[in-house]
């Protein structure tokens, strides 16, 4: 074995690892970069992301608006401070990459077009038609070639941190190709692994999205940050849980439940506006009003009966028809082809079956608002961090900037970290990834009896099924303390999962249940998190506590593993000028 | 929904699946799985049945499975296509072939070695070399959406390797840059914002560039999001002849160029 350096470790190769490697560039192009991806960079989930980028650009608009938007939606559970920083160097990291090439649509002027999404109250989405992460992710994929700073591993998968002296100082990594485990060290490790959606059944998470980088951290000993938080975007398809973009809201859009009602308006989210009004669509209004209350109305709507019902259970209906082919042609070509492809409808002519589906994970690994984690050498940034900018319900179009904003800052962050450092304790470094080789032919490559053998695959959906039924968009202390049974239930029998794959060559196998780990992890955090927090907040709603408890939850919770349950802790949220007020949607 | 009631009890479908695993053997083989058949399944869910319920050891690539991340693509009954995107429907009662998409070299499985493609994306400088730098401080470059028109379909590129697996002339020359790589590097060259066309033109006019296409169109035939490389390649080819025409007829041409300094 022998140790491979850098001075700095990027973990995930999406939109926050490759803007992070990047900022490292440019900061110090003599500073050598790895990423460690277990999947080609362009594969990753940033991919997926449709409808577009918030960034204050258009003089209509203000920071205050965007600041405001981001604390109100995230229900004041949002540091302050770090929303702040976030707002006013949106709008430079979104030019930064229009530079780059991003192919953005435009104004007939030439400048860059923006359209409205939920929760705005001026529209400041930049996009590029209903693409946007695609064309993002590829040009910071192919503009981070030209840096001969940067050293790729792609289809490298992370299993561990190296941690010496209580400083991270590298992975080891899971060579997919080879099978072989390479101890890689750098000064410092950024995590940009992306989420976990995929505990969940109906999400529009790609099947890589397992929460990799945050287990990581948790298993070291690093708290993961406001877990309870799940947003719920309120328009997958049914079965497949395939995203329709907000931007087919924010371009007119309407919903309607069996009755072809448009049933947002009994749910405190305002009048509707006829879809020929110049009024419509408003913001802040009715379908435009924030993620997690348009889920939680579907949810309400569904137990008086008034959804459809389906295959894949009950849905509503998403109408776009009103737009016009040319329209949808042009603003969500995106949508149209996905309806073709997997519902067989054409959205020109036919209503679009959607239902809440699993979409982002407000919690993740504690930051501050440089991607530092409490352990010296480890950064974090991206959907596994939690700098606290989203709260308890991120404002639709803020996670692609978040990845760029939050890129950059940490790569920055860990540059100058690094400066101060000196060598590597070699053997120290190699000793550890010794063990881990060791640990994982142990545990999977030593022929079993056949006694007591699970299978990754029921495991995995018991454990999807139960952080539905248990930690959905309404929970209460016993469907939490359920789901939390059943998930400890579930870590023991995943200690008995044997491999029919004992080959090196592209084991998929072997990270299927290392994924599976992973995710039993964070969806543990996650559930002993919601537990503990009795009140209604945003995405986290009790129905046994329904109301906002500021006086004792105005604050961020922290959960650290340990050998048994998860051990909660608190912090406070940073307060600067936005006293915690009342969320109004739908008013003028 | 198309896709209610319409799981047909006990129908299934015949799965013919290449494996290739160099651990435990050199040489390749075809295994046969039998599946349930749903209407709304697509071939990717099929393998992802096998995976799960049936033979462990069967390995592939997939990520979002809604036909954007490019990591899916195989041979679907000899036509390169993504798995996300091929419904069981489409070929049932009839069994279904899945192998590695063609002219790649095989890790196991169904999974290939792209690294030529990544090289040549590189070699291509298939990223934006500004015509003119331009400060954070003074904004985006102004493009007219017809600008924009001029490029956006070669940006559509999801890096899914079906046109290689098309292609004749990458099948017959693997150095050949291939579809994508010649495609991406032409969405550069017709960005307004990029000047750098003299830069990629060593590349794409080389004996491994434009000139091996043979201009067959199954590249654009095959491809899932309607990038036509073959006609980026064909732009080019233009191109390069009007340089060609213009260094014998107008040597002074492109030297020319600072005219108002006379």
């Amino acid at each position: 074995m022998e140790l491979l350096t850098h001075d700095i470790l990027i973990v995930g190769g999406g939109g926050a690892g490759l803007r992070a490697a990047i900022a490292i560039g440019e900061e110090n192009p003599k500073l050598s970069v790895g990423v460690v991806s277990k999947v080609y960079p362009m594969r990753s989930h940033t991919v997926s992301a449709e409808g577009g980028a918030a960034a204050v650009i258009k003089p209509n608009d203000s920071i205050e608006n965007h600041i405001y938007d981001t604390i109100s939606g995230a229900d004041w559970l949002a540091d302050q401070d770090v929303v702040e920083t976030f707002v006013n160097q949106a709008p430079e990291e979104m030019i930064q990459l229009e530079h780059w090439g991003c192919p953005w649509s435009r104004e007939p002027d030439g400048s860059v077009a923006v359209r409205p999404f939920g929760g705005m109250k001026i529209e400041r989405t930049w996009f590029a038609a209903d693409k946007t992460g695609f064309h993002m992710l590829h040009a910071l994929f192919q503009t981070a070639l030209k840096y001969d700073n940067i050293t790729r591993y792609d289809e490298c998968f992370a299993t561990k941190l190296l941690v010496h002296d209580g400083r991270c100082l590298g992975v080891t990594a899971l060579e997919l190709q080879t099978g072989q485990l390479l101890p890689i060290a750098g000064k410092a490790v950024i995590l940009c692994t992306g989420g976990g959606g995929r505990i969940f059944p109906f999400t529009t998470n790609a099947a890589i999205k397992n929460g990799d980088g945050m287990a990581l951290a948790y298993r070291a000993g690093v708290a993961l940050k406001d877990m309870e938080f799940v947003q719920y975007h309120p328009t997958g398809l049914p079965g497949t849980g395939i995203l329709i973009t907000e931007a087919s809201r924010g371009e007119g859009g309407i919903l309607l439940n069996k009755d072809g009602r448009r049933y947002l308006q009994d749910y405190d989210l305002g009048e509707p506006f006829d879809v020929t009004s110049p009024e419509h669509p408003r913001k802040r209004t009715m379908e435009l009003g924030p993620r997690d209350r348009l889920s939680q109305a579907f949810e309400l709507e569904r137990q008086k009966g008034l959804t459809l019902k389906g295959e894949y259970g009950d849905y509503v209906h998403l109408d776009v028809t009103h737009m016009g082919q040319k329209k949808i042609n042009k603003k969500i070509p995106f949508v149209r082809e996905l309806c073709r492809n997997y519902v067989g409808i054409d959205p020109v002519h036919e209503f679009i079956p959607v239902r809440p589906v699993i979409h982002y994970m407000m919690g993740g690994v504690h930051t501050n608002v440089d991607g530092e984690t409490p352990m010296p050498g480890l950064y974090a940034a991206g959907e596994c961090a939690c700098g606290s900018l989203n709260g308890a319900n991120r404002l639709g179009s803020n996670s692609l900037t978040e990845l760029l904003v939050f890129g950059a800052r940490a790569a920055r962050a860990a540059v100058k970290y690094t400066e101060s450092l000196g060598d590597f304790p070699q053997s120290e470094l190699l000793a550890q990834a010794q063990d881990e080789q060791a640990r994982i032919r142990e545990r999977y490559f030593k022929p079993g009896d056949g006694k007591g053998k699970e299978s990754i695959a029921a495991i995995r959906t018991a454990m999807n099924d139960t952080m539905e039924d248990g930690a959905g968009i309404y929970r209460t202390d016993e469907s939490l303390r359920k789901t939390s049974e059943i998930l400890r239930e579930l870590k023991e029998r995943a200690k008995n999962v044997e491999l029919a794959d004992h080959s090196l060559s592209f084991n998929t196998e072997l990270t299927a249940a290392l994924e599976l780990e992973y995710m039993l992890d964070i969806a543990e955090s996650l559930a002993h998190s919601a537990l503990a927090r009795t009140e209604s907040r945003g995405s986290h709603q009790r129905t046994d506590h329904p109301q906002r408890d500021d006086d004792n939850f105005l604050k961020h919770s922290l959960a650290y593993q340990t050998d048994g349950d998860p051990r909660i802790e608190y912090l406070d949220v940073v307060i600067t000028k936005w006293p915690p007020g009342e969320r109004v949607y739908g008013s003028k | 929904m198309a896709a209610s009631n319409t799981t047909t009890s006990n129908a299934v479908v015949t799965m013919d699946v290449f494996r290739y695993e160099p651990d435990a053997s050199e040489l390749p083989r075809m295994q046969r799985y039998t599946v349930p058949f749903r209407e709304d399944w697509v071939v990717l869910d099929a393998l992802n049945h096998i995976k799960d319920e049936i033979d462990g050891t069967l390995s592939f690539r997939w990520s979002c499975r809604m036909g954007v991340c490019g990591s899916c693509g195989m041979m679907v009954n000899g036509e390169p296509r993504l798995t996300c995107n091929s419904f069981l429907r489409d070929y049932y009662p009839n069994p279904i072939r899945v192998e590695p998409l063609s002219y790649f070299p095989v890790i196991r499985d169904l999974i290939i070695n792209l690294d030529h493609f990544l090289d040549k994306l590189e070699e291509v400088k298939a990223w934006l070399i500004p015509a003119e730098d331009r400060e954070l401080s003074e904004g985006e470059y102004r493009q007219s959406p017809a600008q924009l028109a001029q490029y956006k379909q070669f940006s559509m590129c999801i890096n899914c390797m079906l046109c290689y697996a098309a292609c004749p002339a990458y099948g017959h020359h693997s150095e050949f840059i291939g579809p994508a790589a010649l495609a991406l590097a032409q969405r550069y060259n017709m960005d307004s914002r990029d000047g750098a066309s003299d830069e990629r033109a060593d590349v794409i006019f080389s004996e491994e560039g434009i000139w091996d296409c043979t201009f067959v169109g199954e590249c654009a035939r095959v491809c899932p999001k309607n990038v036509d490389p073959a006609s980026a390649i064909q732009q080019a080819k233009v191109e390069a002849t009007k340089d060609f025409f213009k260094s014998v007829l107008v040597p002074w041409g492109k030297r020319q160029q600072p005219a108002e300094s006379r």
